[in-house]
């Protein structure tokens, strides 16, 4: 499929560029509009700075998860639909952990409920006082244990549900990876429970609240907890793709696969180690994202997949720059979006985005530079 | 149903209804067989446990609700991926529209009558209502279509789902829950979904074919009063003395969605058949090639596409038109899901197989959980489950394993409805894995008008069948 004819590429082009010059006047129509807005007071400033800090955080996440998601991608050729699920599981395998050491091992609830984040409303991470300030040690062996538990999870999956078919081709194995994310979400429903619980204790969360010009535009402790933990994880993700030997075998199997297998590349090996990296980081993301929203469900991973996808999109499959790129963009989207339409279409404004730039630019901004 | 026989490009040996190691002498024995089958699994079921005469009746009228309505939209969904290779997993999108301006259309005009309802419609006839629902999912397939199907199969996937999410969140939003527009207030009722207080659908149905009955007879709705309510529920009332009518409705209703069923499925074997069809098998196989033979890819899939998604809009009338209202959260992408297991069950590319995919999937997947568990507990008399995976293996921790064992089968039984979601994740990696071509996928028809197998041996003739091979093994 894709470009067959000279005339065909002609107007694929032709579409590509009228859709660009859309999308700019629609960004600076919006903007115009937001400066008209702020001056005649409907929207503050520190309204705005709100969602923008609140965009930010949530593209970090989705930046995070999304590295892992744009490896397998590019390497694998593959869209993972269970990422979302990985994403699930590692949150919940890393809460599980934190409610029972914040919990003290049983001594101050049942020790089940603890073991199952509280399903059925039996136990509450507000009364157990987990945040990362009051219980740092819980928090952060539960973010080990997320990435962990992911890393094995997502290394165990693909032993016995992506191996044996690696090479029947993207679209059997997008369809299996359906599969695969339907039976994780599931189980985890059927363990954990249906119930949407908070998480953690804000009341005793420090936090700031500078006034800035027209209003309070408040800061916790978690957001900069998210800010260190996934700025940290990118820089060194960055610095493992860029300066080792590893990050060049991927980019070049990411390339062209047989290839890089014929140079010598072990690729089952550095397909493991795509699933570690990109595993362990959804992991990461998962935990860190209960963390800072202060709760955590079931489906919290397949609703945040789409919208994963979408940044990888954005930033082109395979670019862990574009993926974080696409992340702050989509999260900012989402979140920024409420501005000029009711809340209800946010989410719906960043799909409609990420059709725009497949239609605009199908390649992403970050198109060609694979894995760096 | 012989027709599909005669397609061309497969051996004599491909061509036989050949399943699990079987040999059907043709598809119509194959489906009848299956169906025979099923049946008489569950009505054997049923009996050794002593169901209810009139339960056992309502299990089998809504199987056969559900073998239609999948059986119908594997069939769309066919013309989709399997004739012409397009990805989309937005099914639920464009059922969704379908039985939501099916609902505006037909639903009665805000504040008249006795209707409760808090929006009204246009109070149009039901059929004009389910046109328009089909045109409105066409037309919403042909704005997705025109930018989308330039991108590949991953990408249009993501771009489907995508819009599917997104009419799920136009239909829940606020803003577009109550609108007065020339007069009419009309919505899309937000998270509270639509009440389709258009009157029963079955009824308006009989009525319309008792048209012709009532000029000679000069009576009104003869067909419904004096056949359906007179003949046949009278007679139901001889077994189900205590209101028959909604066992009679379901199957009744059920019977309908079968001959349309049939109909579609002749008129998608015409299509595959035809010349427009073959131009879309071709696509499937090499794009590239069928555009350079002079033929316009995109207006053929854009086309295939909108077909499609009008055909899925008809079959969210069917399948929801009849519940008495809507939500938008029945519209998740899980809905989509159960669409493409039923195919990939029966072989992506053989519409016989979309039809006994449906009918399996229907049977053992959707329907079959569910009444397991309903049997299950009848014989154990509707124990009381534990609420909670936690309550489940509670005994485990005061060391009572029969108390732990009977607690899990129990919770097991009681969530069967999220364990059967789990159990078709599985089916599906495992027939990814096993047998990706589903059941009838080895049939797949080939896109040329001539066969392109060797001829018998004929006496003498030894090379020349090598010319008539086409270059390609199928």
């Amino acid at each position: 499929m894709g470009e067959s004819s000279t005339s065909d590429r002609t107007r694929n082009i032709d579409v590509e560029m009228v859709m660009r010059a859309l999308l700019v006047i629609l960004a600076v129509v919006l903007l115009v509009d937001l400066v008209r807005r702020l001056v005649t007071g409907d929207v503050t400033i520190s309204g705005v700075l709100v969602l923008v800090k609140d965009g930010l955080m949530r593209g970090l996440v989705i930046g995070l998860a999304g590295i892992g998601l744009s490896m397998t991608y590019s390497i694998l050729n593959f869209a993972n639909f269970a990422h979302g699920d990985y994403i699930t599981a590692g949150a919940f395998s890393g809460w599980a952990t934190t409610y029972t050491i914040a919990g003290g091992f049983g001594s101050a609830a049942n020790i089940g409920s603890l073991v199952l984040v509280g399903a059925g409303g039996s136990v509450f991470g507000g009364a157990l006082g987990i945040n990362t300030f009051a219980t740092p040690l819980a928090v952060i062996i539960g973010l080990l244990v997320a990435g962990a538990f992911t890393i094995v999870l997502a290394l165990v999956m693909d032993r016995f549900v992506f191996k044996p078919i690696r090479d029947s081709g993207g679209i059997p194995l997008l369809i299996t990876s359906i599969g695969l994310a339907f039976a994780l979400r599931y189980s985890i429903l059927f363990v954990f429970g249906s119930g949407t619980r908070g998480v953690t204790n804000t009341g005793t969360l420090p936090g700031i609240r500078p006034y800035f010009i027209d209003g309070q535009v408040p800061l916790t402790f978690h957001d900069l907890v998210l800010v260190v933990v996934a700025g940290g994880l990118m820089l060194g993700v960055h610095v493992l793709l860029q300066f080792t030997k590893l990050g060049k075998a991927m980019r070049a199997m990411s390339d062209d696969e047989s290839l890089a297998r014929i140079t010598g590349i072990a690729t089952e090996r550095v397909i493991r180690a795509t699933w570690l990296i990109g595993g362990g980081l959804t992991g990461v993301s998962g935990f860190m994202f209960v963390l800072w929203k202060g709760t955590i469900s079931w489906n919290d991973g397949w609703l945040l997949l789409l919208l994963i996808f979408a940044a990888v999109i954005l930033g082109g499959i395979g670019s862990v720059y574009g993926a974080i790129v696409g992340g702050l963009v989509i999260g900012l989207t989402a979140s920024t979006a409420v501005i000029w339409i009711p809340s209800g279409f946010a989410r719906a404004a960043a799909f409609l985005v990420m059709i725009l730039v497949l239609v605009a630019r199908p390649q992403g901004i970050f198109a060609g530079r694979s894995t760096a | 149903m012989s027709d599909e026989e005669k397609g061309y490009g497969q051996s004599e040996e491909e061509q036989r209804a050949v399943v699990m190691g079987i040999d059907f002498r043709n598809d119509g024995y194959m489906l009848l067989t299956l169906l025979v089958a099923v049946y008489a699994a569950y009505l054997i079921g049923g009996l050794v446990i002593g169901l209810p005469f009139r339960g056992l009746m309502n299990q089998i009228g809504q199987l056969t609700f559900w073998i239609g309505v999948f059986a119908m939209a594997a069939l769309a969904l066919n013309l989709h991926w399997g004739y012409t290779g397009l990805f989309n997993i937005g099914i639920v999108g464009f059922m969704a529209v379908g039985v939501y301006v099916t609902g505006i259309i037909s639903k009665p005009v805000f504040g008249s009558g006795t209707s409760a309802a808090e929006i009204g419609g246009l109070g149009l006839p039901l059929w004009v209502g389910i046109l328009g629902g089909m045109v409105a999912a066409g037309a919403i397939g042909f704005i997705a279509a025109l930018p989308a199907l330039r991108l590949r199969a991953d990408y249009l996937a993501i771009v489907t789902i995508a819009l599917s999410e997104i009419i799920r969140f136009s239909l829940l939003s606020d803003s577009l829950s109550k609108h007065t527009i020339g007069g009419y207030t009309i919505g899309l009722g937000g998270g509270d979904g639509v009440i389709l207080d258009y009157g029963d659908p079955l009824e308006q149905f009989i009525r319309a074919l008792s048209f012709p009955f009532d000029l000679v007879l000069g009576e009104s709705g003869w067909l419904w009063n004096e056949v359906y309510l007179g003949i046949l529920v009278d007679f139901v009332s001889n077994y189900i003395p205590n209101n028959p009518k909604p066992v009679v409705d379901n199957f009744a209703y059920a019977a309908v969605l079968l001959v349309i069923l049939g109909i579609m499925y002749a008129l998608i074997l015409r299509t595959g058949n035809s010349p427009f069809g073959r131009v879309l098998k071709a696509i499937r196989e090499d794009e590239d090639v069928t555009n350079a033979l002079g033929k316009d890819t995109n207006v053929f899939k854009i086309k295939a596409f909108v077909v499609g998604c009008a055909l899925m809009g008809l079959i969210g009338i069917f399948w929801f038109g009849t519940q008495g209202s809507v939500t938008p959260n029945t519209f998740r992408p899980r809905i989509t899901f159960y669409v493409w297991i039923a195919l990939i069950i029966g072989g992506s590319g053989s519409n016989t197989g979309s039809v006994m995919g449906g009918a399996v999937f229907a049977a053992f997947l959707f329907q079959g959980p569910r009444y397991f568990k309903n049997i299950v507990e009848t014989v154990l008399g509707n124990p009381e489950a534990p609420s909670s995976f936690g309550q489940a293996m509670e005994p485990l921790l005061n060391g009572g394993i029969v108390e732990w064992i009977t607690a899990s089968f129990l919770f097991t039984l009681d969530s069967i409805r999220q364990l059967q979601l789990f159990l078709m994740g599985i089916v599906l990696i495992v027939l990814m894995h096993r047998r990706p071509d589903g059941m009838l996928g080895h049939r797949k028809e080939a896109a040329s008008s001539i066969p392109l197998t060797r001829p018998l041996k004929r006496s003498g003739g030894g090379d020349d069948a090598v010319a008539t091979d086409g270059g390609e093994d199928q």
